[in-house]
């Protein structure tokens, strides 16, 4: 019992990372209707961008101080995402409205490979840490309840708690500020915003640099546990089942599908995988986005989709 | 001057329905196509054979069939990786399983059984489109790598996980050196484009177009879209097993499952978008396009270098090479979004107005 809520919090935990990353793309698909699939390219970018201006700028002022350099480091990452995504809509998308949806989607996909080299050409391509003071030593809980407890990472249980801080501050922007408003209006119909005054171009910028920063978090969190290194940019893959599970246009879809394919994957691993030789994490999260589609097109939570295929 | 149809009546059904009506076109090709067989051979280098001629004819395959299915019928597919692996294991698993059977009749096998398990993975296509299909190919993609990482039926439990094929023996005819290699997949591509550019004007080629249009239309028309989805997916995936087989057989020699990454699907959704989607010249097109940039990035990077007395380590030059990799990407996108095959068109329209145009 207590071995299967390991599996289960460890399942949960992990989904709300992958939310985290599902995010970034729930946030420009509503936006701007690209399926962004440089998400994962700019969470690597971010990652190293912060471990490495965390290791330089105590060198450059003459400092020694950890949590300073951490805090500077992130307030120049946060600038440098802001450049990525000013720089995304200025080059890119604005050459590409009204293209079709194939077309943008191999736009972010060149995106990636452009923003992998510049960040390893730039960062350098070596497994880097951040330190930012997660403490790693794992907590037992509730040993009262059962015999031997749970072990918790103490880490996981504070990224989870970053990541529903974010997915608050998020909400509270989308719903109650002028500018999440706007964005609101532009997700639901782009010629209507446009035509009471919201300016098509500034938002998609808003948009990539509220992306930006949830890389940026996502970044930290992901290359605090494993290290800010190339693998990171397949951690997008992971996180496009969420997606589609939870619905392309849906926020707390993205919430609840990361936590279903956490969950999911965590369990059927340990329970499933011995079955069929082990490594099922990968393609699980996919079956299982397959067969929520084959039922309901527009995933969980999506706005449905008035056609017939 | 000399590219013009002007004067050229067509007097019967059958000459105005060819494949090639301008009878220039059909000396062009036939020039190009005589040349590939008789010239290159003579004038081409190992080298040149074993780093470009061969994946370009193999993935120009690969890139044709996924134009059938992306370009032609409109459903974007992820995972044409994936086929390509199942044709290679496939093919592969016939080749040793069964006795006598011939290389080549294991390779089309290859690229039937890759056929049925596209069928299989385009049966979402019935219910999602666009985008959510795009991810739900995805699936095939993670799938497949999976299992033949895993399955140890599928790698006739070779310890490495790696597989590998003598060469390839066809009615006595070894094909071991880079000429015979070469001829071979040529001669495999050449046919293969013929049946395409037969196939996409014909009945059911029409019916993809009208899916990919509009697929209302289409069904009210009278075009059945089951039928027409999953024969799109089966002709696609096909002709992108066959090519996987080659692949392993005749280009790898002896491969992993990493040979068909997921990379190798955006590589080839790549080559269908810059080639030109819905055009059969444009897979060639694309499929020369991605083949060559990185070879040519490579080569020219270390000079350019030197150009500024700077020291270019190897790391540095792949980095550099994705970044500019990924930078044309989007400029071709942004300048031509209709691919070469745009580019290509244009410029025949021009030159039958050469040298007065106006």
């Amino acid at each position: 019992m207590s071995f299967f809520l390991e599996t289960l919090l460890g399942g949960l935990m992990s989904g709300m990372l992958y939310s985290l990353v599902a995010l970034g793309f729930v946030l420009i698909y509503k936006a701007s209707g690209v399926f962004n699939f440089a998400q994962g390219a700019m969470v690597l970018f971010a990652a190293l961008s912060m471990a490495r201006f965390s290791e330089w700028i105590p060198g450059w002022l003459g400092m020694d101080n950890l949590f300073m350099a951490n805090v500077l480091a992130f307030v120049v990452s946060v600038v440098v995402m802001f450049a990525v995504a000013w720089l995304i809509e200025r080059l890119v998308l604005r050459h590409l409205v009204n293209q079709e949806g194939a077309t943008l989607l191999m736009a972010t996909l060149g995106i990636a490979y452009f923003l992998d080299g510049v960040g390893q050409t730039i960062f350098g391509s070596d497994i880097y840490k951040i330190d930012v003071g997660m403490p790693k030593e794992p907590v037992m809980m509730l040993e009262s309840v059962f015999e031997g407890g749970i072990l918790i990472n103490k880490e996981d249980f504070i990224a989870a708690f970053i990541s529903a801080l974010l997915v608050l501050a998020l909400t509270v922007f989308f719903q109650k500020t002028a500018t999440g408003r706007a964005l609101r209006a532009v997700a639901d119909d782009h010629q209507a915003a446009q035509s009471i005054g919201i300016p098509l171009g500034r938002i998609w910028v808003i948009v990539w640099c509220v992306a930006g920063i949830t890389a940026l978090v996502a970044g930290i969190i992901w290359g605090s546990k494993l290290g800010a290194q190339f693998s990171l940019s397949t951690v997008a893959l992971r996180a496009l089942p969420v997606v589609i599970l939870g619905g392309l246009t849906s926020v707390p879809g993205a919430i609840l599908g990361g936590l279903i394919i956490g969950v999911g994957e965590k369990v059927s691993e340990v329970y499933l995988g011995p079955m069929v030789g082990g490594g099922i994490e990968i393609w699980f999260a996919y079956m299982l986005a397959l067969i929520v589609l084959l039922f309901r097109p527009q995933g969980l939570f999506g706005e449905k989709i008035i056609d017939r295929v | 001057m000399f590219y013009r149809e002007n004067g050229q009546f067509k007097t019967t059904y059958q000459s105005d329905q060819q494949i090639f009506p301008i009878p220039q076109d059909r000396w062009i090709i036939l020039g190009i196509v005589a040349f590939a067989f008789l010239g290159i051979p003579l004038l081409v280098d190992e080298y040149l054979f074993r780093a470009i001629l061969i994946p370009f004819l193999i993935l120009s395959l690969a890139a044709l069939g996924v134009n059938i299915l992306v370009g032609y019928c409109g459903q974007i597919t992820l995972g044409a990786g994936a086929f390509m692996a199942v044709g290679a294991y496939a093919a592969y698993n016939f080749l040793i399983r069964v006795s006598g059977m011939p290389a080549l009749g294991a390779i089309l096998l290859g690229g039937l059984t890759a056929a049925a398990v596209g069928i299989v993975f385009g049966i979402p296509s019935l219910r999602v489109r666009g985008l959510y299909l795009a991810v739900a190919t995805l699936a095939a993609q993670f799938f497949c790598d999976w299992a033949f990482l895993r399955v140890k039926w599928f790698t006739n439990d070779s310890s490495s996980g790696s597989v590998s094929v003598a060469d390839i023996n066809l009615l006595g005819w070894t094909i071991d050196s880079p000429t015979d290699k070469y001829l071979f997949c040529l001669g495999i591509l050449v046919v293969f484009s013929l049946a395409a550019k037969n196939l996409v004007r014909g009945s059911i080629g029409r019916q993809w177009m009208a899916i990919r249009d509009m697929d209302v239309a289409a069904t009210v028309i009278g075009i059945r879209p089951m039928y027409a989805k999953l024969s799109a997916f089966a002709v696609s995936s096909f002709y992108v097993g066959v090519a996987g087989a080659l692949w392993g057989f005749v280009h790898l020699g002896s491969w992993e499952p990493a040979a068909f990454s997921i990379d190798r699907s955006f590589q080839l959704l790549f080559m269908v978008i810059i080639g030109g989607m819905g055009s059969i010249v444009g897979s060639f097109f694309g499929a020369a396009f991605i083949v060559i940039l990185p070879i040519f990035l490579n080569q020219m990077l270390p000079l350019v270098g030197d150009l500024f007395a700077l020291e270019v380590s190897i790391a540095l030059v792949s980095h550099v090479e994705i970044m500019i990799f990924g930078a044309l990407i989007v400029f071709f996108l942004i300048v031509e979004p209709h691919g070469i095959a745009r580019l290509w068109s244009t410029g025949r329209e021009k030159l039958r107005l050469w040298p007065f145009p106006h």
